[in-house]
């Protein structure tokens, strides 16, 4: 029935505008069948409309492309007559309605038999740890955020959708039962086989749960890859800021050496990045490098072939799990520098505020940023 | 709550002794206990006024819910202009009742706006008798309850919260079903509000009845006004105003037993 050719998903150059903002623009990508697809990105940045298109909430605009879904084009279909299933970021679960009948809703407009309907709900219910037999009686206002999720997502693979849409849903549980459901949620996505759109701004929740990312700013796709791709090779400055942390220097590029490049920083500091053959010489650069990736050392002990930028320890961060070391250099930038916490009662950091030192890392841990 | 006592439970009381009393010859009550008032209410002529009443005032508020759903929901999806139509539904209260009611009669009559115009325009020959009748106390009452009406319903729809909606189209309800079984249990509080207030003042409203109908087919609320006024006889107006809140009270009781009871979601 389900035709395998066509990605799930295709945008084939959406735009939506509302007044005179361009709310997505121009965007274009698949998803594939199975995969789990996660949106990241600030709130305004598109995403809601992006899945709201989706969903058929939205339409396009007069000229701004196709929204595809399962090969066909769906601009002007009504949500109710796309294969979709969502969840919602307030549950939107029915409040007159007792859980059996929430779960059933969807069933009952197919005018599935009643036997039927029972058995599946038992069985979506099931399928999201809920106990049928102590939640079916329920009214929504009787549960915990977290178990009105639950119905939600039930309410929702109760049809065996296509795809299911997930708008933040879990924006408002609490932090443990979020990483809960983030576990839950992936384990369903290949159990079931069913592809999984996810809007999220939380982009560790994004790095735990995707296949793939695609990331979102002002109405753009600023980066479409792996969540190993998006954190480890951020194409832009914004994804390097948005995921993660990074620490982002600006120079010009002088010549090239041993296959790399040398950038003169504004203080006259040289450091090193991996060659790009897009780069002319001369061409003012920026690049991004993680915090995890750097290290402090004494000036002396700096290891040959790094790039070493001399400076001040402002201050040390005790997080526990790492330590963020703040180092001033001497143009008056700020770098963070995250160590692995070895145990500081054992074997404590050998620095304080104040002390001069350098901080070093390996050219190719340089992430060479396109012009935004 | 001195509040209350003092304009609501003291009146009540001093109203109810009224009712137990016998009437003073010129209005009034003279000292003494009868239950004269109450047993001289149940005649026929009596509960013809009031089973009148309840069925005219029922009418009244099926006929706001009827007119004034469409218009709340209209208003709630109304968008910009839904401060604009919210202030014309309440426009009407800027002016007294009574004046309100006086340019009714002024439409209505037999040489009034509606049959010069439908005189003018051919379509009758002769004036419509509409002033005078049950027509036109219906027209009376609908006129002035119906903002009590439309208002708690946008309240209720108003509240309602879109992604509900939303989620009902994309479980594949469509339009109808969705208002069906969606928009419409969950907009029940507000119906029953309206038809709370538009039910309860229809059934003692004497105004309309008197000024619209013509005084010839009374309601309670005209008994009680009569009994006070013309006919000087205080504690039958009283006892007549108490039967009509017991009944009142009966029917608010009844109807919140039935929906405390009521599984939910039926």
């Amino acid at each position: 029935m389900i035709d395998q050719t066509h990605p799930v998903v295709q945008f084939a150059g959406v735009s939506k505008t509302f007044g005179d903002v361009k709310a997505v623009n121009n965007i274009s990508f698949d998803i594939r069948r199975g995969e789990f697809f996660s949106i990241l990105g600030p709130s305004g940045c598109g995403k809601t409309t992006t899945l709201r298109l989706l969903a058929g909430f939205e339409e396009p605009d007069e000229d701004g492309g196709e929204v595809r879904l399962l090969g066909e084009v769906v601009n002007n279909k009504r949500p109710y007559e796309r294969q979709i299933g969502m969840v919602f970021q307030s549950y939107a679960l029915f409040p007159h309605l007792s859980v059996e009948r929430n779960v059933g809703f969807g069933l009952e407009q197919r005018n599935t038999p009643k036997g039927e309907i029972a058995t599946r709900v038992r069985k979506a219910l099931g399928m999201v740890r809920l106990a049928p037999d102590t939640f079916i009686r329920r009214m929504p206002a009787q549960l915990s955020g977290g178990q009105r999720q639950r119905v939600a997502l039930a309410r929702a693979l109760v049809l065996n959708p296509a795809i299911l849409l997930l708008d933040e849903p879990l924006g408002a549980v609490d932090l443990k039962v979020r990483k809960e459901m983030q576990l839950e949620l992936k384990a369903l996505n290949k159990q079931l086989g069913m592809t999984f759109v996810y809007v999220t701004h939380d982009q560790e929740e994004a790095l735990t749960m995707s296949d793939r990312i695609a990331v979102m700013n002002n109405g753009l796709v600023a980066q479409l890859g792996t969540p190993a791709e998006i954190y480890e090779d951020p194409r832009t400055a914004f994804v390097a800021e948005f995921i993660g942390e990074s620490n982002f220097f600006g120079g010009r590029t002088v010549r090239r050496v041993d296959g790399q490049l040398e950038l003169v920083l504004s203080r006259g500091d040289c450091i090193r990045v991996p060659d790009s053959p897009t780069i002319r010489q001369g061409q003012d650069v920026r690049i991004a490098v993680r915090p995890e990736w750097m290290d402090v050392c004494r000036p002396a002990e700096v290891p040959s072939g790094e790039n070493a930028l001399p400076g001040e320890i402002r201050d040390v961060i005790y997080l526990g799990e790492t330590m963020h070391v703040m180092v001033t250099l001497r143009d008056g930038n700020e770098v963070k520098v995250a160590l692995r916490n070895e145990g500081q009662l054992i074997k404590p950091l050998p620095w304080k505020r104040g002390d001069t030192a350098v901080v070093a890392w390996l050219p190719e841990d340089c992430q060479i940023l396109e012009e935004a | 709550m001195i509040f209350l006592v003092a304009f609501f439970l003291v009146p009540l009381l001093i109203m109810f002794a009224y009712s137990a009393m016998p009437r003073g010859e010129y209005g009034g009550v003279e000292r003494g206990f009868t239950l004269e008032s109450y047993q001289r209410f149940f005649v026929p002529i009596y509960l013809t006024i009031l089973v009148r009443t309840f069925v005219v005032s029922m009418a009244c508020t099926v006929i706001c819910l009827v007119l004034g759903y469409p218009v709340a929901y209209a208003i709630t999806r109304s968008g910009r202009w839904k401060n604009l139509l919210l202030f014309l539904v309440v426009l009407p209260f800027w002016t007294s009742f009574l004046v309100r009611t006086f340019a009714m009669i002024f439409l209505m009559r037999d040489t009034g706006l509606i049959n010069t115009w439908l005189l003018k325009l051919g379509v009758i020959n002769e004036p419509l008798t509409i002033l005078y009748t049950p027509f036109s106390v219906m027209v009376g009452l609908v006129y002035g309850f119906l903002p009590f009406m439309i208002l708690p319903i946008y309240a209720s729809l108003e509240k309602l919260d879109n992604s509900l909606l939303e989620a009902a189209e994309v479980l594949g309800a469509r339009p109808a079903a969705r208002f069906r079984q969606v928009t419409l249990p969950l907009s029940l509080p507000g119906v029953v509000a309206g038809c709370l207030l538009v039910f309860i003042p229809a059934l003692g409203s004497f105004l309309t009845s008197d000024l619209l109908g013509g005084a010839k087919e009374l309601m309670i609320g005209n008994l009680v006004q009569n009994q006070f006024a013309a006919a000087r006889n205080w504690p039958f107006g009283s006892a007549a105003s108490f039967i009509l809140m017991a009944l009142v009270l009966a029917a608010v009781i009844i109807y919140l037993r039935m929906r405390d009871t009521a599984p939910a979601g039926t």
